[in-house]
């Protein structure tokens, strides 16, 4: 690390010549989610300068994906985001059928994007309130992970797990929606806002709050572009770049929603964009349970890609051959590659599949947009103090196993 | 210095202790606990108890019973004995031949009867499928068992001795402060059941109920509070840990820095009650009376004082939201990060010893200590009627309500209540505040408590001219 003190000294900022004390910070640290380790160069509590080194979450999901079927890295996609699993989930289905040229039935469709909102209202609830147990304020944690617990209740209805689902599949989703899915969906979501209510009111007008959060952690947009940032990161510093309204996938453009955008790119901007974003989900997903059909198959009819009805595979040859097809060999998607991307919880989830037209992928890459964005951390950092790590880290929302992989 | 003095030094000092150690340390952990329990709808501080054999277990119901029967008994005696002080009979009764007057028994009775009533309802709360828990009491006390049990690891590069010795620094005030907390009014040894004259000085023996009648007072706390910050610094430099390091640095920083506003504070109270001396603090507070009916309370001459002592005392026992020299989610856990076991426990003694101290010198200051409104050394008074059934049956009962004893006892628990009420309100505030930052608090001390505080000596100063 190179520091020309005799600069620092005209600032007036350090009276005598002194050496930064080295700090390391994690990965057992209780703000680094045991994933990360933070060296830092500190001059009293200033940080000076910051080393942020990822990788201690690396499991090798991209080189296990290469090993088994197209169906078979659903539980690894799971895995990469374990806040919102779900998104992750959609993502990779829509990155195989854009491949292979499916086209899942509307609603499939639906189902997903409802799905997808729930788990990213699970994942902003998550952050927002874990910013705040870290800043010290325990009660809006609680507040939201109860909430946060409601809306896992739907997501286990339907999928039968509350975190790691493994739900999506190419061209469809495991099963249907479940008869009173729609009902229990929308019950859940005046609890959320109930509970982000609760929790507004009870810090937005805190000023020990609004001191730590405003100002701090500071990301200028061109900045943030540069460095791949996306997300609500990038929205907080006043770019509204939105993949469902930037690139439309699913129905997002038959439903209206907002992006909101801050504009100073502080932990304040990053809170409330979160929060509102979760509003923005609450209203497509009112819309979208009014616009799903009751009654259709939610998977497209091809036995290439989607197992036949249980009762064909005892009744019918043709259903015998395809299932086991699809069990021995896997699904054959076409060969060729393709880079989709969807909005997941932390920004821009992009997958790029290679496939050589055997039933195993040849190559699965994910743009994490949790890396992406931590590499815009220690710009953030620089010049803040040791507390504001929390706040700051916290707000990034970094992910481990997307990070890492 | 003969052998009673010594003695009643002794007995003050275990209770001010024991009160501090006993009581306000286990429902403060208790209160901590429970409170979090009930936001994760946990079961709470229920685990730690005595286990007991099952017949007691079984016999509970039964002994409810009994409870409520005898509760029954007790309110048919106080009933019939509340006939016979009508019918005028207040002299011993010929019933079964018992040498007390219906008055007397009918105080017990009438004491007895919601006691023993309660009593019922509780004990089932006293255990826990097995065991004995007190309502979790015991549940500290077993905390405090398993961490002296637990390994005392010491770091291998740190100062051994001063990373021993800095939790005994840290337990030295907090035991210290209670020296000279007033916790009762003077006791006069002859007259204990006796009515006292609320004017003029009562021969006999007498003690003040206070450890220390020191001249300087509160600036004896202040010197002895301000050592605490001396442990945490030891603490943290001697750990050998740059998070301890860092936390013992803020710890010291912020300490120093709110011991200035703590006493500034104050200088405005010492102006209004013309003394430095806790016990004659308490005394003023007493006897006079603010707007002509209210209890002359400090926090109602000195209302900003009063917020500025309160929250400078949170700061000064670093606890939410001042807790940035212990800041878990930043710096671990701060200054005595290192330690463990019982050197661990002795820390976390001292900072609920400190939260009991401060309150106490709080409800000593601004909430009139031991005095309670009406009630002064004479007994039950209000609006210039004194509570006197002289010449009527219920004599025995003001006889009781105004004797010494029973208006010392009035008094110290008056105190202690006000004292618990004052803790549990600073421990109240720790689930929802978030944390300050470091320099954010003491911006908060050099910018707004400090010139708030000078401005209240400068505005009590000039109300003193005007009114004198």
């Amino acid at each position: 690390m190179e520091t020309n003190y005799e600069e620092l000294d005209e600032d007036g900022q350090l009276e005598l010549p002194a050496e930064p004390m080295r700090l390391n910070m994690g990965p057992s640290h209780p703000a680094m989610h045991g994933t990360i380790r933070m060296v830092l160069d500190l001059d009293g509590e200033t940080i000076v300068d910051v080393d942020i080194q990822p990788g201690y979450l690396h499991r090798g999901f991209e080189k296990s994906c290469e090993r088994g079927s197209w169906n078979q890295v659903y539980p690894y996609v799971d895995r990469l985001n374990y806040v919102s699993p779900m998104l992750n989930n959609v993502g990779f289905s829509l990155a195989v059928e854009k491949l292979a040229g499916l086209k899942v039935p509307e609603r499939c469709t639906w189902y997903r994007m409802i799905l997808g909102e729930l788990a990213r209202i699970s994942d902003h609830l998550t952050c927002n309130s874990a910013s705040l147990m870290e800043l010290g304020a325990f009660t809006p944690f609680l507040w939201c992970i109860k909430t946060r617990d409601y809306v896992w209740d739907v997501l286990e209805q339907e999928t039968g797990a509350r975190l790691t689902h493994s739900f999506g599949r190419i061209g469809g989703m495991a099963k249907p929606p479940t008869d009173l899915f729609k009902e229990h969906t929308l019950a859940v979501l005046p609890q959320v806002e109930e509970a982000m209510a609760e929790t507004e009111q009870l810090v937005l007008r805190n000023r020990i709050f609004l001191d730590r959060m405003q100002g701090i952690g500071k990301l200028r947009p061109e900045r943030a572009l540069a460095l791949g940032v996306t997300g609500p990161i990038l929205r907080s510093t006043g770019v509204d770049y939105d993949v469902r309204k930037a690139n439309p996938y699913m129905f997002y453009k038959d439903v209206d929603f907002d992006v909101p955008v801050g504009h100073d790119g502080d932990n304040y901007d990053r809170f409330m964009v979160r929060f509102e974003e979760v509003r923005q989900s609450i209203r497509i997903i009112r819309q979208c349970v009014e616009k799903m059909p009751d009654s259709g198959t939610v998977n497209i009819d091809d036995v290439r890609y989607v197992f036949p009805e249980k009762q064909d595979v005892y009744d019918t040859i043709e259903a015998t051959i395809a299932h086991f097809k699809i069990v021995m060999e896997g699904v054959k998607v076409p060969p060729g590659e393709v880079y989709s991307f969807t909005e997941g919880g932390n920004g821009e989830l992009g997958f790029f599949i290679v496939s050589d037209g055997t039933g195993t992928p040849y190559r699965v890459r994910v743009r994490p947009p949790s890396f992406l964005n931590l590499q815009a951390c220690r710009e953030m950092l620089v010049g803040d103090m040791i507390p504001d790590i929390v706040p700051t880290f916290g707000s990034i929302n970094m992910i481990g196993g997307e990070c890492d992989r | 210095m003969d052998f009673w003095f010594i003695l009643g030094v002794i007995l003050k000092m275990s209770f001010i202790l024991g009160v501090a150690l006993l009581l306000y340390a286990p429902v403060f952990v208790l209160f901590e606990r429970r409170q979090s329990a009930m936001f994760q709808d946990r079961l709470g501080p229920y685990m730690g108890g005595v286990k007991m054999p099952p017949f007691v277990i079984e016999n509970i119901p039964l002994l409810q019973m009994g409870g409520y029967a005898s509760a029954a008994g007790a309110g048919a005696t106080a009933l019939l004995a509340l006939v016979m002080c009508f019918l005028g009979e207040s002299e011993e009764p010929g019933l079964w031949l018992l040498p007390i007057s219906w008055g007397t028994l009918l105080i017990l009775a009438a004491l007895g009867a919601p006691a023993q009533a309660v009593g019922a309802m509780v004990l089932p709360h006293l255990f826990y499928h097995d065991r004995l828990t007190l309502f979790g009491g015991l549940h500290a006390l077993f905390d405090a068992v398993k961490a002296f049990t637990k390994e005392d690891i010491i770091p291998p590069k740190a100062d051994k001795f001063l990373f021993g010795i800095a939790p005994i620094i840290a337990m030295i005030p907090a035991f210290a402060l209670g020296a000279v907390l007033p916790f009762g009014p003077d006791l006069h040894l002859d007259y204990l059941f006796d009515q006292l004259p609320n004017e003029g000085v009562i021969d006999g023996p007498m003690t003040h109920l206070q450890v220390a009648s020191l001249n300087v007072g509160i600036l004896y706390m202040f010197a002895v509070g301000g050592t605490g910050v001396i442990a945490a610094a030891i603490a943290g430099y001697s750990s050998d840990n740059k998070f301890a390091l860092l936390g013992g640095i803020r710890a010291a920083s912020q300490m120093v820095s709110y011991e200035v506003t703590l006493g500034l504070s104050l200088v405005g109270c010492f102006m209004l009650y013309d003394t430095l001396r806790l016990e004659e603090m308490v005394v003023w507070q007493a006897e006079n009376t603010f707007l002509g009916f209210l209890p002359a309370w400090g926090i109602f001459y000195q209302p900003l004082a009063f917020v500025l002592f309160f929250f400078a005392s949170i700061a000064e026992y670093k606890r939410v939201p001042f807790d940035a020299p212990e800041g878990e989610s930043e710096i671990v856990a701060g200054y005595f990060l290192e330690y463990s076991s019982g050197k661990w426990l002795m820390f976390m003694i001292a900072e609920f010893l400190e939260v009991a101290i401060s309150s106490m010198l709080i409800a000593v200051i601004f909430f009139g200590g031991w005095d309670v409104p009406g009630l002064g050394r004479s007994g039950w008074e209000a609006f210039g009627y004194h509570f006197d059934l002289t010449g009527t049956n219920w004599e025995f009962l003001s006889d009781v309500a105004n004797s010494h004893l029973f208006v010392t006892v009035v008094s110290i628990v008056a105190f202690l209540g006000k004292a618990l009420l004052l803790g549990i309100l600073s421990l109240q505030v720790r689930w929802t505040l978030p944390r300050f930052r470091y320099d954010q608090i003491m911006q908060l001390c050099w910018k707004l408590f400090l010139p708030l505080s000078l401005l209240n000596v400068f505005v009590t100063g000039i109300l003193i001219l005007l009114f004198q």
